[in-house]
Protein backbone atom coordinates (compact mmCIF):
# COMPACT_ATOMS: atom_id res chain seq x y z
CA UNK A 1 0.00 0.00 0.00
CA UNK A 2 1.63 3.11 -1.23
CA UNK A 3 0.25 6.36 1.32
CA UNK A 4 -1.33 8.64 -0.85
CA UNK A 5 -2.03 12.00 0.39
CA UNK A 6 -5.20 12.35 2.36
CA UNK A 7 -7.22 15.11 0.05
CA UNK A 8 -10.08 14.76 3.00
CA UNK A 9 -7.04 16.27 5.65
CA UNK A 10 -5.80 19.12 3.18
CA UNK A 11 -9.34 20.04 2.80
CA UNK A 12 -10.38 20.55 6.26
CA UNK A 13 -7.24 22.31 7.31
CA UNK A 14 -7.25 24.35 4.13
CA UNK A 15 -10.69 25.86 5.15
CA UNK A 16 -11.66 27.72 7.96
CA UNK A 17 -13.03 25.87 11.15
CA UNK A 18 -15.73 28.72 11.46
CA UNK A 19 -17.61 30.86 8.29
CA UNK A 20 -20.30 33.13 8.63
CA UNK A 21 -20.70 34.79 4.77
CA UNK A 22 -23.69 37.16 4.77
CA UNK A 23 -25.77 36.61 7.93
CA UNK A 24 -28.70 38.36 9.16
CA UNK A 25 -30.88 38.47 11.85
CA UNK A 26 -33.92 40.22 13.12
CA UNK A 27 -35.75 40.95 16.08
CA UNK A 28 -39.30 41.78 14.89
CA UNK A 29 -38.11 45.47 13.31
CA UNK A 30 -34.74 45.64 14.95
CA UNK A 31 -31.60 44.51 12.39
CA UNK A 32 -29.56 42.96 14.77
CA UNK A 33 -27.04 41.39 12.43
CA UNK A 34 -26.28 42.98 9.40
CA UNK A 35 -24.41 40.71 6.44
CA UNK A 36 -22.22 39.50 8.91
CA UNK A 37 -19.10 37.75 7.01
CA UNK A 38 -16.50 36.48 9.10
CA UNK A 39 -14.28 33.71 9.35
CA UNK A 40 -11.83 32.01 12.26
CA UNK A 41 -9.12 29.60 10.91
CA UNK A 42 -8.19 26.70 13.06
CA UNK A 43 -6.45 27.92 16.38
CA UNK A 44 -7.30 31.05 16.30
CA UNK A 45 -8.80 33.43 19.09
CA UNK A 46 -10.72 35.58 18.38
CA UNK A 47 -12.28 38.38 20.34
CA UNK A 48 -15.50 39.97 19.62
CA UNK A 49 -16.35 43.20 21.98
CA UNK A 50 -18.78 46.39 21.28
CA UNK A 51 -21.47 48.44 23.12
CA UNK A 52 -24.41 46.09 24.00
CA UNK A 53 -27.29 45.74 22.10
CA UNK A 54 -24.36 45.82 19.11
CA UNK A 55 -25.36 41.99 18.53
CA UNK A 56 -22.07 40.09 19.63
CA UNK A 57 -23.78 38.14 22.03
CA UNK A 58 -26.52 37.05 19.14
CA UNK A 59 -23.37 36.90 16.68
CA UNK A 60 -21.57 34.43 19.09
CA UNK A 61 -25.05 32.08 19.66
CA UNK A 62 -25.50 31.89 16.15
CA UNK A 63 -22.88 29.64 15.65
CA UNK A 64 -24.03 26.65 17.14
CA UNK A 65 -27.76 27.83 16.81
CA UNK A 66 -28.87 28.85 19.50
CA UNK A 67 -30.23 31.99 17.78
CA UNK A 68 -31.62 31.10 14.32
CA UNK A 69 -30.43 33.25 11.56
CA UNK A 70 -33.01 34.90 8.91
CA UNK A 71 -30.63 34.17 6.18
CA UNK A 72 -26.82 34.04 5.19
CA UNK A 73 -24.83 30.65 5.86
CA UNK A 74 -22.99 29.73 8.56
CA UNK A 75 -20.08 26.73 8.85
CA UNK A 76 -18.16 24.64 11.05
CA UNK A 77 -15.84 22.67 10.05
CA UNK A 78 -16.85 23.11 6.55
CA UNK A 79 -20.59 22.16 6.98
CA UNK A 80 -23.28 23.92 6.67
CA UNK A 81 -25.28 24.41 10.19
CA UNK A 82 -28.55 21.94 9.86
CA UNK A 83 -31.62 23.49 11.10
CA UNK A 84 -32.92 20.82 13.46
CA UNK A 85 -32.83 17.49 14.48
CA UNK A 86 -30.08 14.82 14.93
CA UNK A 87 -26.99 16.22 12.94
CA UNK A 88 -27.69 19.65 14.64
CA UNK A 89 -27.17 17.71 18.03
CA UNK A 90 -23.81 16.65 16.40
CA UNK A 91 -22.55 19.72 15.14
CA UNK A 92 -23.29 21.31 18.77
CA UNK A 93 -20.99 18.39 20.48
CA UNK A 94 -18.33 19.87 18.38
CA UNK A 95 -18.75 23.36 19.56
CA UNK A 96 -18.29 23.70 23.06
CA UNK A 97 -20.33 26.75 24.64
CA UNK A 98 -19.50 28.73 27.76
CA UNK A 99 -22.44 30.88 28.83
CA UNK A 100 -22.87 33.89 30.90
CA UNK A 101 -24.68 33.06 33.70
CA UNK A 102 -22.90 29.32 33.78
CA UNK A 103 -26.06 27.07 33.22
CA UNK A 104 -24.72 24.11 34.98
CA UNK A 105 -26.99 21.60 35.25
CA UNK A 106 -28.85 22.36 38.53
CA UNK A 107 -29.55 18.99 39.90
CA UNK A 108 -26.62 17.14 39.20
CA UNK A 109 -23.07 17.29 40.66
CA UNK A 110 -20.15 18.96 39.30
CA UNK A 111 -18.57 15.32 38.37
CA UNK A 112 -22.31 14.91 36.53
CA UNK A 113 -22.32 17.80 35.17
CA UNK A 114 -19.00 16.59 33.21
CA UNK A 115 -19.52 13.79 32.48
CA UNK A 116 -22.84 13.28 31.04
CA UNK A 117 -22.33 14.58 27.50
CA UNK A 118 -19.35 12.33 26.97
CA UNK A 119 -21.97 9.50 28.41
CA UNK A 120 -25.06 10.36 26.76
CA UNK A 121 -24.17 11.63 23.77
CA UNK A 122 -21.06 10.44 22.45
CA UNK A 123 -21.28 6.94 24.71
CA UNK A 124 -18.40 6.85 26.40
CA UNK A 125 -17.85 4.10 29.52
CA UNK A 126 -18.76 5.50 33.00
CA UNK A 127 -15.35 4.94 34.27
CA UNK A 128 -13.52 6.51 30.89
CA UNK A 129 -16.11 9.74 31.32
CA UNK A 130 -15.03 9.69 34.65
CA UNK A 131 -11.51 9.62 34.13
CA UNK A 132 -12.09 12.37 31.71
CA UNK A 133 -13.93 14.90 34.15
CA UNK A 134 -11.82 14.49 36.87
CA UNK A 135 -8.92 15.33 34.66
CA UNK A 136 -10.76 18.32 33.07
CA UNK A 137 -11.75 19.20 36.60
CA UNK A 138 -8.00 19.68 37.99
CA UNK A 139 -7.06 21.45 34.99
CA UNK A 140 -9.29 24.18 35.79
CA UNK A 141 -8.35 23.59 39.85
CA UNK A 142 -12.02 22.49 40.92
CA UNK A 143 -11.45 19.04 41.24
CA UNK A 144 -12.15 18.99 44.85
CA UNK A 145 -15.40 19.87 44.46
CA UNK A 146 -16.43 17.01 42.39
CA UNK A 147 -18.89 15.55 44.32
CA UNK A 148 -20.79 19.21 45.00
CA UNK A 149 -23.52 20.65 43.58
CA UNK A 150 -23.28 24.00 41.31
CA UNK A 151 -24.93 25.80 44.01
CA UNK A 152 -22.46 25.35 46.42
CA UNK A 153 -20.04 26.29 44.30
CA UNK A 154 -18.86 30.28 43.98
CA UNK A 155 -19.37 31.49 40.15
CA UNK A 156 -15.83 31.43 39.55
CA UNK A 157 -15.50 27.97 40.31
CA UNK A 158 -18.53 27.05 38.51
CA UNK A 159 -17.82 29.08 35.27
CA UNK A 160 -14.42 26.84 35.48
CA UNK A 161 -17.11 24.00 35.94
CA UNK A 162 -18.81 25.12 32.65
CA UNK A 163 -15.39 25.12 30.80
CA UNK A 164 -14.43 21.78 31.50
CA UNK A 165 -17.97 20.47 31.35
CA UNK A 166 -17.45 21.56 27.22
CA UNK A 167 -14.17 20.99 26.82
CA UNK A 168 -14.91 16.81 27.83
CA UNK A 169 -17.08 17.21 24.51
CA UNK A 170 -13.27 17.82 23.07
CA UNK A 171 -14.95 20.57 21.08
CA UNK A 172 -13.08 22.13 17.82
CA UNK A 173 -14.32 25.34 18.82
CA UNK A 174 -14.95 27.16 22.04
CA UNK A 175 -17.82 29.80 21.92
CA UNK A 176 -17.62 31.99 25.25
CA UNK A 177 -20.73 34.74 25.73
CA UNK A 178 -19.61 37.19 28.40
CA UNK A 179 -18.07 34.14 30.68
CA UNK A 180 -17.18 36.94 33.41
CA UNK A 181 -19.74 39.08 33.09
CA UNK A 182 -21.79 37.94 35.92
CA UNK A 183 -18.99 37.52 38.05
CA UNK A 184 -17.35 38.95 41.54
CA UNK A 185 -14.37 41.37 40.41
CA UNK A 186 -11.87 38.92 42.60
CA UNK A 187 -12.99 35.57 40.69
CA UNK A 188 -12.94 36.89 36.87
CA UNK A 189 -9.14 36.53 36.99
CA UNK A 190 -9.52 32.43 38.01
CA UNK A 191 -12.03 32.53 35.24
CA UNK A 192 -9.81 34.19 32.60
CA UNK A 193 -6.53 32.11 33.66
CA UNK A 194 -8.32 29.19 32.68
CA UNK A 195 -9.21 30.91 29.09
CA UNK A 196 -5.92 32.20 28.77
CA UNK A 197 -4.07 28.54 29.27
CA UNK A 198 -6.85 27.30 26.73
CA UNK A 199 -5.72 29.80 24.13
CA UNK A 200 -2.15 28.96 24.45
CA UNK A 201 -2.76 25.02 24.17
CA UNK A 202 -4.05 26.53 20.53
CA UNK A 203 -7.97 25.84 21.24
CA UNK A 204 -9.85 27.69 18.62
CA UNK A 205 -12.13 30.02 20.33
CA UNK A 206 -14.63 32.66 19.63
CA UNK A 207 -15.10 35.04 22.51
CA UNK A 208 -17.74 37.34 23.29
CA UNK A 209 -16.42 40.00 26.50
CA UNK A 210 -15.60 43.36 27.79
CA UNK A 211 -12.32 42.37 29.14
CA UNK A 212 -9.86 44.23 27.15
CA UNK A 213 -6.66 42.05 29.18
CA UNK A 214 -8.02 39.23 28.18
CA UNK A 215 -8.03 40.45 24.49
CA UNK A 216 -4.26 41.74 24.67
CA UNK A 217 -2.72 38.52 26.62
CA UNK A 218 -4.61 35.93 24.19
CA UNK A 219 -6.59 37.21 21.21
CA UNK A 220 -5.24 36.92 17.81
CA UNK A 221 -7.75 39.24 16.35
CA UNK A 222 -10.31 41.75 18.20
CA UNK A 223 -13.52 42.16 16.36
CA UNK A 224 -15.51 45.67 17.02
CA UNK A 225 -19.10 44.99 16.29
CA UNK A 226 -21.26 47.82 16.58
CA UNK A 227 -25.32 48.19 15.24
CA UNK A 228 -25.48 44.82 14.21
CA UNK A 229 -22.16 45.19 11.84
CA UNK A 230 -18.79 44.60 12.45
CA UNK A 231 -17.26 47.93 12.45
CA UNK A 232 -13.87 46.96 12.31
CA UNK A 233 -11.31 43.73 12.73
CA UNK A 234 -7.36 44.07 13.80
CA UNK A 235 -5.18 42.61 16.14
CA UNK A 236 -5.07 43.72 19.85
CA UNK A 237 -2.53 45.67 19.81
CA UNK A 238 -3.24 47.73 16.32
CA UNK A 239 -6.96 48.01 17.51
CA UNK A 240 -6.23 49.71 20.89
CA UNK A 241 -3.57 51.81 20.35
CA UNK A 242 -4.70 52.73 16.55
CA UNK A 243 -8.57 52.23 16.48
CA UNK A 244 -9.77 53.34 12.94
CA UNK A 245 -13.50 53.83 13.38
CA UNK A 246 -14.96 56.78 15.24
CA UNK A 247 -17.26 54.29 16.67
CA UNK A 248 -14.27 52.34 17.69
CA UNK A 249 -12.69 55.42 18.97
CA UNK A 250 -15.70 56.64 20.75
CA UNK A 251 -16.01 53.09 22.70
CA UNK A 252 -12.64 52.56 23.60
CA UNK A 253 -12.59 56.43 24.98
CA UNK A 254 -15.65 55.12 27.68
CA UNK A 255 -14.61 52.05 28.80
CA UNK A 256 -10.34 53.04 29.08
CA UNK A 257 -10.57 56.44 30.35
CA UNK A 258 -10.39 55.35 33.96
CA UNK B 1 -74.75 7.02 69.38
CA UNK B 2 -75.55 3.13 69.46
CA UNK B 3 -77.25 3.57 66.10
CA UNK B 4 -74.74 5.12 64.59
CA UNK B 5 -72.70 2.57 65.33
CA UNK B 6 -74.30 -0.10 63.85
CA UNK B 7 -74.15 1.24 60.62
CA UNK B 8 -70.31 0.29 60.63
CA UNK B 9 -71.32 -3.16 61.36
CA UNK B 10 -74.07 -3.45 58.26
CA UNK B 11 -71.63 -1.15 55.94
CA UNK B 12 -68.20 -2.14 55.09
CA UNK B 13 -67.39 1.56 55.29
CA UNK B 14 -63.63 1.33 55.16
CA UNK B 15 -63.83 -0.99 52.51
CA UNK B 16 -65.47 1.84 50.24
CA UNK B 17 -62.97 3.77 51.11
CA UNK B 18 -60.08 1.09 49.70
CA UNK B 19 -62.22 1.31 45.95
CA UNK B 20 -61.27 5.29 45.88
CA UNK B 21 -57.79 4.61 47.14
CA UNK B 22 -56.98 1.84 44.34
CA UNK B 23 -59.17 4.21 41.89
CA UNK B 24 -57.27 7.00 42.57
CA UNK B 25 -53.74 5.09 42.69
CA UNK B 26 -54.12 3.91 39.23
CA UNK B 27 -55.78 7.03 37.88
CA UNK B 28 -52.98 8.54 39.34
CA UNK B 29 -49.94 6.36 37.80
CA UNK B 30 -51.75 6.89 34.06
CA UNK B 31 -52.57 10.33 34.56
CA UNK B 32 -48.66 10.87 35.43
CA UNK B 33 -48.06 8.79 32.73
CA UNK B 34 -50.03 10.75 30.14
CA UNK B 35 -50.06 14.15 31.43
CA UNK B 36 -45.86 13.87 31.19
CA UNK B 37 -46.46 12.74 27.82
CA UNK B 38 -48.77 15.72 26.94
CA UNK B 39 -46.47 17.80 28.98
CA UNK B 40 -43.47 16.66 26.62
CA UNK B 41 -45.16 17.45 23.41
CA UNK B 42 -46.51 20.93 24.47
CA UNK B 43 -43.25 21.75 24.91
CA UNK B 44 -41.46 19.91 22.56
CA UNK B 45 -40.33 21.86 19.28
CA UNK B 46 -42.95 20.15 16.75
CA UNK B 47 -46.07 22.56 16.10
CA UNK B 48 -48.05 19.96 15.19
CA UNK B 49 -47.57 17.97 18.65
CA UNK B 50 -47.40 21.53 20.48
CA UNK B 51 -51.24 21.74 18.75
CA UNK B 52 -52.23 18.13 19.68
CA UNK B 53 -51.18 18.40 23.14
CA UNK B 54 -52.97 22.09 23.57
CA UNK B 55 -55.94 20.65 22.23
CA UNK B 56 -56.10 18.18 24.36
CA UNK B 57 -55.67 19.98 27.57
CA UNK B 58 -58.23 22.34 26.38
CA UNK B 59 -60.99 19.96 25.69
CA UNK B 60 -60.73 17.20 28.55
CA UNK B 61 -59.69 20.45 30.99
CA UNK B 62 -62.82 21.99 29.90
CA UNK B 63 -65.06 18.85 29.72
CA UNK B 64 -67.10 18.09 33.10
CA UNK B 65 -65.49 14.79 34.89
CA UNK B 66 -69.07 13.65 35.40
CA UNK B 67 -69.64 13.19 31.46
CA UNK B 68 -66.14 11.89 30.46
CA UNK B 69 -67.21 9.47 32.84
CA UNK B 70 -70.61 8.61 31.80
CA UNK B 71 -69.62 8.22 28.14
CA UNK B 72 -67.14 5.31 29.68
CA UNK B 73 -70.03 3.38 30.47
CA UNK B 74 -72.72 4.35 28.29
CA UNK B 75 -70.89 5.40 24.93
CA UNK B 76 -67.47 3.79 25.55
CA UNK B 77 -69.52 -0.22 26.79
CA UNK B 78 -73.17 0.43 26.33
CA UNK B 79 -72.88 1.60 22.60
CA UNK B 80 -69.67 0.90 21.16
CA UNK B 81 -69.06 -2.25 23.34
CA UNK B 82 -65.59 -1.54 24.20
CA UNK B 83 -64.58 -3.88 27.46
CA UNK B 84 -61.22 -3.80 28.99
CA UNK B 85 -62.09 -7.13 30.60
CA UNK B 86 -64.61 -9.89 30.87
CA UNK B 87 -65.40 -9.40 34.21
CA UNK B 88 -69.03 -7.20 34.55
CA UNK B 89 -67.72 -5.20 37.56
CA UNK B 90 -64.06 -5.25 37.07
CA UNK B 91 -64.57 -3.56 33.55
CA UNK B 92 -66.88 -0.79 34.91
CA UNK B 93 -63.92 -0.35 37.63
CA UNK B 94 -61.61 0.11 34.83
CA UNK B 95 -63.32 2.63 32.66
CA UNK B 96 -63.44 4.44 35.47
CA UNK B 97 -60.23 4.88 36.02
CA UNK B 98 -59.77 5.47 32.25
CA UNK B 99 -62.15 8.47 33.07
CA UNK B 100 -60.58 9.72 35.36
CA UNK B 101 -56.86 9.64 33.65
CA UNK B 102 -57.95 11.16 30.89
CA UNK B 103 -59.44 13.56 32.43
CA UNK B 104 -56.55 14.35 35.36
CA UNK B 105 -54.15 13.78 32.55
CA UNK B 106 -54.95 17.26 31.24
CA UNK B 107 -54.37 18.82 34.86
CA UNK B 108 -50.96 16.70 35.11
CA UNK B 109 -49.48 18.27 31.91
CA UNK B 110 -50.29 21.69 33.15
CA UNK B 111 -48.73 20.76 36.54
CA UNK B 112 -45.75 19.47 35.12
CA UNK B 113 -45.29 22.44 32.30
CA UNK B 114 -45.73 25.18 35.57
CA UNK B 115 -42.66 23.32 36.79
CA UNK B 116 -41.33 23.46 33.47
CA UNK B 117 -41.19 27.42 33.70
CA UNK B 118 -39.08 26.78 36.64
CA UNK B 119 -36.64 25.66 35.24
CA UNK B 120 -34.47 28.51 33.78
CA UNK B 121 -33.75 28.64 29.68
CA UNK B 122 -30.24 28.31 30.28
CA UNK B 123 -30.05 24.73 31.61
CA UNK B 124 -32.52 23.75 27.92
CA UNK B 125 -29.80 25.79 26.30
CA UNK B 126 -26.58 24.14 27.96
CA UNK B 127 -28.62 20.47 27.32
CA UNK B 128 -28.31 21.51 23.51
CA UNK B 129 -25.12 23.23 23.63
CA UNK B 130 -23.52 20.04 24.66
CA UNK B 131 -25.31 17.79 21.66
CA UNK B 132 -28.28 17.01 23.48
CA UNK B 133 -31.34 16.72 20.98
CA UNK B 134 -34.87 17.42 22.62
CA UNK B 135 -36.05 13.83 23.71
CA UNK B 136 -32.21 13.13 26.08
CA UNK B 137 -32.42 17.20 27.01
CA UNK B 138 -35.75 16.72 28.32
CA UNK B 139 -35.90 13.41 30.32
CA UNK B 140 -31.67 14.19 31.59
CA UNK B 141 -31.70 17.73 32.31
CA UNK B 142 -35.43 19.15 32.05
CA UNK B 143 -37.76 16.77 33.44
CA UNK B 144 -36.11 15.88 36.70
CA UNK B 145 -36.06 19.67 37.87
CA UNK B 146 -39.57 20.39 36.10
CA UNK B 147 -40.83 17.08 38.69
CA UNK B 148 -39.26 18.79 41.65
CA UNK B 149 -40.34 22.34 40.94
CA UNK B 150 -44.01 20.73 39.98
CA UNK B 151 -44.49 18.90 43.27
CA UNK B 152 -47.19 21.38 44.98
CA UNK B 153 -49.13 21.95 41.87
CA UNK B 154 -49.22 17.75 41.20
CA UNK B 155 -49.97 17.65 44.78
CA UNK B 156 -53.05 19.54 44.14
CA UNK B 157 -53.99 17.37 41.60
CA UNK B 158 -53.57 14.28 43.27
CA UNK B 159 -55.87 15.68 46.33
CA UNK B 160 -58.57 16.65 43.57
CA UNK B 161 -58.49 13.50 42.28
CA UNK B 162 -58.78 11.35 45.46
CA UNK B 163 -62.34 13.67 45.71
CA UNK B 164 -63.09 13.14 42.21
CA UNK B 165 -62.91 9.36 42.35
CA UNK B 166 -66.01 9.28 43.76
CA UNK B 167 -67.69 10.60 40.43
CA UNK B 168 -66.56 6.75 39.45
CA UNK B 169 -70.68 5.85 40.79
CA UNK B 170 -71.42 7.71 37.43
CA UNK B 171 -69.46 5.16 36.17
CA UNK B 172 -71.85 2.29 37.83
CA UNK B 173 -68.85 1.42 39.76
CA UNK B 174 -71.17 0.57 43.13
CA UNK B 175 -68.71 -0.40 45.60
CA UNK B 176 -67.41 3.22 46.10
CA UNK B 177 -67.69 5.26 48.72
CA UNK B 178 -69.91 8.24 47.89
CA UNK B 179 -72.37 5.13 46.62
CA UNK B 180 -72.19 3.41 49.81
CA UNK B 181 -73.36 6.71 51.21
CA UNK B 182 -75.99 6.87 49.11
CA UNK B 183 -77.50 3.37 50.20
CA UNK B 184 -76.75 4.10 53.34
CA UNK B 185 -78.78 7.34 53.30
CA UNK B 186 -81.77 5.35 51.73
CA UNK B 187 -82.19 3.02 54.23
CA UNK B 188 -80.87 5.04 57.25
CA UNK B 189 -82.55 8.67 56.51
CA UNK B 190 -82.77 8.95 60.08
CA UNK B 191 -78.84 8.69 60.38
CA UNK B 192 -78.37 11.16 57.37
CA UNK B 193 -76.33 14.03 59.02
CA UNK B 194 -74.07 11.46 60.60
CA UNK B 195 -73.14 9.60 57.36
CA UNK B 196 -72.63 13.24 55.53
CA UNK B 197 -70.59 13.64 58.08
CA UNK B 198 -68.14 10.40 58.37
CA UNK B 199 -67.93 10.34 54.67
CA UNK B 200 -66.58 14.06 54.30
CA UNK B 201 -64.46 13.04 57.34
CA UNK B 202 -63.05 10.32 55.90
CA UNK B 203 -62.13 12.14 52.62
CA UNK B 204 -60.66 14.85 55.00
CA UNK B 205 -58.35 11.83 56.57
CA UNK B 206 -57.39 11.22 53.14
CA UNK B 207 -56.36 14.10 51.73
CA UNK B 208 -54.80 16.05 54.86
CA UNK B 209 -51.51 13.57 54.30
CA UNK B 210 -50.84 14.31 50.63
CA UNK B 211 -51.25 18.01 51.20
CA UNK B 212 -48.49 17.44 54.08
CA UNK B 213 -46.45 15.11 52.16
CA UNK B 214 -46.45 17.39 49.06
CA UNK B 215 -45.47 20.28 50.77
CA UNK B 216 -42.78 19.01 52.50
CA UNK B 217 -40.94 17.46 49.60
CA UNK B 218 -41.28 20.14 47.50
CA UNK B 219 -39.05 22.51 49.65
CA UNK B 220 -37.02 19.32 50.52
CA UNK B 221 -36.83 18.32 46.83
CA UNK B 222 -36.41 21.91 45.79
CA UNK B 223 -33.42 22.64 43.06
CA UNK B 224 -30.99 24.65 44.66
CA UNK B 225 -29.79 27.80 41.96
Amino acid sequence: MTSEPQPSTSASSAHPLVSLRKVNKHYGPLHVLKDIDLEVARGEVVVVIGPSGSGKSTLCRAINRLETIDDGEIQVDGKVLPAEGKALARLRADVGMVFQSFNLFAHKSILENVTLGPIKVKGMKGGEAKELAMSLLKRVGVDNQADKLPAQLSGGQQQRVAIARALAMKPKVMLFDEPTSALDPEMINEVLDAMVALAKEGMTMIVVTHEMGFARKAADRVIFMADGQIVEQATPEEFFTNPKSERAKDFLGKILAH
Amino acid sequence: MDNFLTLFETYNVPAAFWVNIQLTFWAAVWSLVLGTLLALMRISPIPSLQWLGAAYVNIFRNTPLTIIIAFGVLGLFGQLQVSLTDDFNLNFFRLAILGLTIYHAAFVCEAIRSGVNTVPLGQAEAARAIGLSFLPAARLIILPQAFRGAIAPLGNVLIALIKNSTVAAAGSVAAEASSLMKTMIEFRGDLVIPIFFTFAIGFVILVIPVGLLTTWASRRLAVAR
